[in-house]
């Protein structure tokens, strides 16, 4: 019993780091770029990826993945074709995947998975899915590290960038494919509904203290390690749901810091 | 015999729904300052983008350094700052010198790191606008002015050969304006060759030699300084009798 529990403690402290580094990096481009409503698009995509792999029977992460990144590469697709309208790709995709999700919720014979899924469940993940979280986790920091300047460039002059000589077009294309992977991860752990809270909160947070690009995205990892191990913690001595806690956490710090700020 | 800088010939462009540039015909040499002015809608923007490749043009060419734009991709000969530079999201969490430093990119490519070599370049570019005490500063909290001064930093960084400015005093008080245009003034002096739309006529007056206005029709006639401000103060003349 003891060793169960180390053990599983020791899996949920790896996954947490890891996704509380990699969903704040993708945030700050999604927030600064203003498309916060990626994140819900292709979390809810995630979801359809769950129920379809909890029915067709392959595991729940990798059909997560792929589902997401097929939703992430359909809004591009739809982006470039009108582009004033990349609201409504979102809004596309993202009821494409609720409706996705509740049609195949109806065959998922085992509702305390999906449950898990909707809102993150630590005890839930396998040995198979850490290592495929810590194998799409480091892919993301490399390929994030990599685009550092291409992503700062796009995300704060998209004309300039093109000027410059970024391809701008390839690393849209490969960071919406970056957030789908976070997004199906992360989904695991904190689950499908506040995911993309976890993408907004910390880069908020991050945003009311941090005094240049650099800062912001340490201290949005920073805030995002915070919340997810406090979080943690808490869940592990009362039963209640790690994803809910995470956010709230998160919107708590928030809230004080804009107190504190207004004070000043 | 020497290449002009940027040759434009019978440029003609139309929006689906509007037609915009009809026949134009200019150039560019080296080390000419030129104004393009115009009233609002005239297609001054349109042109900037047709230039840069950003839109393609319904007929005619244009040459950049001796090749055809579109097939034109040696970036780091020339930089722009966009009508809307500084239109960014002002919460927008970035120094001045991170800013600044993005207009590296053209000289050093993909996945390149920033040297100290790089450091020094931003530290040189920001010291020529006379922004180097705000290198640490957030860029949402300066004031337009200053904003601008960054932007044409960052534009300056990658030691282009030619410089598109859309509008870049718009919006700013007398003081400021005046100082940016002594400042392009002073980089024409020192060798730049400068396109830029404005609607501020000394600095045609002290600083430019050579004037594109674009009229209503589409139509555009290019001029001397001198021609244009002794047309301007004709048609002064005329207006108050
Ligand atoms: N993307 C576009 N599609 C259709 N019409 C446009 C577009 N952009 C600009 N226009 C129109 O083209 C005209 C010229 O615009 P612009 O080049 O921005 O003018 P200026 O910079 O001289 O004020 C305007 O009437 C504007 O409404
Ligand atoms: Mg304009």
């Amino acid at each position: 019993m003891e060793i169960f529990q180390m053990e599983f403690m020791q899996r949920a402290f790896i996954v947490a780091v890891l996704i509380s580094v990699i969903t704040p990096m993708i945030g700050n481009v999604i927030v600064l770029k203003r498309l916060s409503a990626i994140g819900d698009a292709l979390s809810h995509s995630g979801l359809a990826g769950v129920t379809i792999g909890l029915c067709v029977g392959i595991n729940p992460v990798l059909s997560a993945v792929i589902v997401s990144v097929l939703a992430a590469l359909t809004i591009e697709y739809i982006r470039r074709g009108f582009s004033d309208y990349s609201e409504l790709a979102t809004a596309i995709v993202l009821s494409f995947g609720v409706g996705l999700a509740a049609v195949f919720s109806g065959f998922v014979k085992n509702a305390a998975t999906l449950n898990s899924f909707m809102f993150g469940s630590i005890v839930a993940i396998s040995d198979f899915e850490m290592w495929t979280v810590v194998l799409l986790s480091i892919t993301v920091i490399v390929a994030f590290m990599l685009m550092y300047r291409e992503l700062f460039y796009v995300t704060f002059d998209e004309e300039g960038a093109a000027l410059s000589g970024v391809p701008v077009k390839t690393v849209n294309l490969i960071f919406t494919v970056l957030t789908a992977i976070v997004v199906s991860v992360a989904s695991r752990t904190v689950g499908v509904l506040v995911i993309s809270s976890l993408m907004v909160v910390p880069v908020a947070c991050a945003m009311l203290v941090s005094k240049s690009y650099k800062q912001n995205i340490i201290f949005s990892v920073i805030f995002a390690f915070f919340f997810t191990v406090t979080g943690l913690i808490i869940t592990a001595f009362y039963d209640i749901k790690p994803g809910g806690t995470i956010v709230l956490i998160g919107i708590g710090v928030l809230l004080v810091l804009l107190l504190v700020r207004k004070r000043r | 015999m020497s290449v002009a800088v940027l040759e434009v010939k019978n440029l003609s462009f139309s929006y689906p729904d509007k037609s915009i540039l009809h026949r134009l015909s200019f150039e560019v040499e080296k080390g000419d300052f030129l104004c393009i002015v115009g009233t609002n809608g005239t297609g001054k923007s349109t042109l900037l983008k047709l230039i840069l490749n950003r839109l393609s043009p319904t007929e005619g060419e244009i040459k950049l350094f001796g090749e055809l734009s579109y097939k034109f991709k040696d970036c780091k000969k020339i930089a722009y700052v966009s009508q809307k530079a500084t239109d960014f999201n002002a919460g927008f969490p970035a120094t001045v010198e991170e800013i600044v430093s993005l207009g590296l990119y053209s000289r050093r490519g993909l996945f390149k790191g920033y040297s100290r070599e790089d450091k020094a370049k931003v530290k040189d570019a920001l010291e020529r606008v006379g922004m180097y005490d705000y290198h640490n500063r957030l860029i949402g909290r300066l004031s337009g002015g200053q904003q601008q001064r960054v932007f044409i930093a960052k534009a300056l960084v990658s030691d282009p050969e030619i410089i598109f400015l859309d509008e870049p005093t718009v919006g700013i008080d007398v003081k400021a304006v005046d100082s940016i245009c002594c400042l392009l003034g002073e980089l024409n002096r020192a060798g730049l060759t400068i396109v830029m739309v404005t609607h501020d006529i000394s600095s045609i007056l002290y600083h430019s030699n050579k004037v594109l206005v674009l009229s209503e029709d589409g139509m555009g006639e290019i001029m001397s300084s001198e021609d244009f401000n002794s047309g301007t103060i004709f048609s002064h003349v005329h207006h108050t009798h």
